[in-house]
């Protein structure tokens, strides 16, 4: 498995991101938010958690003008997957690879915990390693991690199995406990927890290195 | 051409930092305050004289970035003439 790590101005989890990364096998390259293009014949993109250019105007919304993010929206668009964690997964839903949006935590306060998530499908090579309904745990570090997404929306993503995990104990006010959704065709997640923060021990909890080895063993079949 | 744009939650999306105004309002002894919405104003200064172009231009500014559109709406204001 070939993966590309993007780094943005205020990115804070894009080295743990490629440690999670390289830790289940794959090789990593890293890459800054002006370059144009990805590297050649990656399998994966991930987009890292952090405060993308200060969370001006909103989380996300400058870094999803990046240059780099062309490529990313062309590279998911011809089918490869990509995996965006918390600031990541505020880029996906403002470039519309993925629905919904990331609004301020109804508590208004940033939560610092870890948290008790539900595998709410297995169906997708970043949760292939789960049975639907294990709880698995996960930290999260964020200010504006409450999806909401129209009724319609919902209804879609619920129907097609698109919910990837939800929280046990809602911290955020996420309309219907979602922490994460996939794309149309299941190879983009995006996810507000970090599993690249649970991947050894010494984080207090390697959880989440079963998404990166999921991810390894589908990749290097493919 | 001065432009200004409003930028607020769509009607029924819960705006959490509202609520947490009004309630502070409430704490302060305002008691009439049925309720708070938040947004952002924008003022843009643009090189466009042109009135219906500046609008224009300044909806697919919103549309493309000001604004979040699943979650905000938006309102362009011409202000007229750079003083």
């Amino acid at each position: 498995m070939k993966a590309a790590v993007i780094t943005f101005p205020g990115s804070n989890c894009d080295r743990d991101l490629a440690e999670a990364f390289a830790k289940a096998g794959a090789s990593v390259a890293r890459v800054w938010h002006k370059d144009a293009d990805l590297p050649k014949g990656i399998d994966i993109v991930g987009i890292p958690g952090g405060f993308s250019f200060g969370d001006y105007l909103r989380c996300g919304a400058i870094a999803a003008q990046s240059p780099v993010m062309r490529s990313v929206a062309d590279f998911v668009h011809g089918g490869g997957h990509a995996i965006g964690i918390c600031n990541g997964f505020q880029v996906l839903t403002e470039t519309g690879l993925l629905p919904g949006a990331l609004m301020r935590n109804a508590g208004l306060k940033f939560v610092c915990k870890p948290v008790d998530l539900r595998v709410a499908t297995a169906a997708s090579v970043f949760t292939a390693g789960w049975t639907a309904g294990d709880v698995v745990r996960f930290p999260i570090a964020h200010h504006d991690g409450n999806y909401t997404i129209d009724a319609e929306g919902l209804a879609r993503l619920k129907g097609e199995d698109r919910i990837a995990f939800t929280y046990v104990d809602n911290p955020n006010g996420a309309m219907a406990d979602i922490a994460g959704v996939l794309s149309e065709n299941r190879r983009v997640l995006g996810m507000m927890p970090h599993p690249e923060r649970a991947v050894e021990g010494v984080q207090g909890g390697t959880d989440g290195a079963v998404l990166f080895r999921a991810l390894m063993s589908a990749m290097a079949l493919a | 051409m001065k432009v200004r744009v409003h930028v607020m939650l769509k009607d029924g999306v819960l705006d959490p930092q509202g609520e947490a105004v009004k309630h502070a309002l409430g704490t302060l002894g305002f008691a009439g305050v049925q309720g708070v919405r938040q947004g952002k104003v924008i003022e843009l200064d643009l090189a466009a004289t042109d009135r219906a172009a500046a609008e224009a231009e300044v909806k697919a500014m919103c549309e493309k970035l000001l604004a979040n559109t699943v979650i905000e709406k938006y309102t362009v204001e011409l202000m007229g003439e750079t003083a």
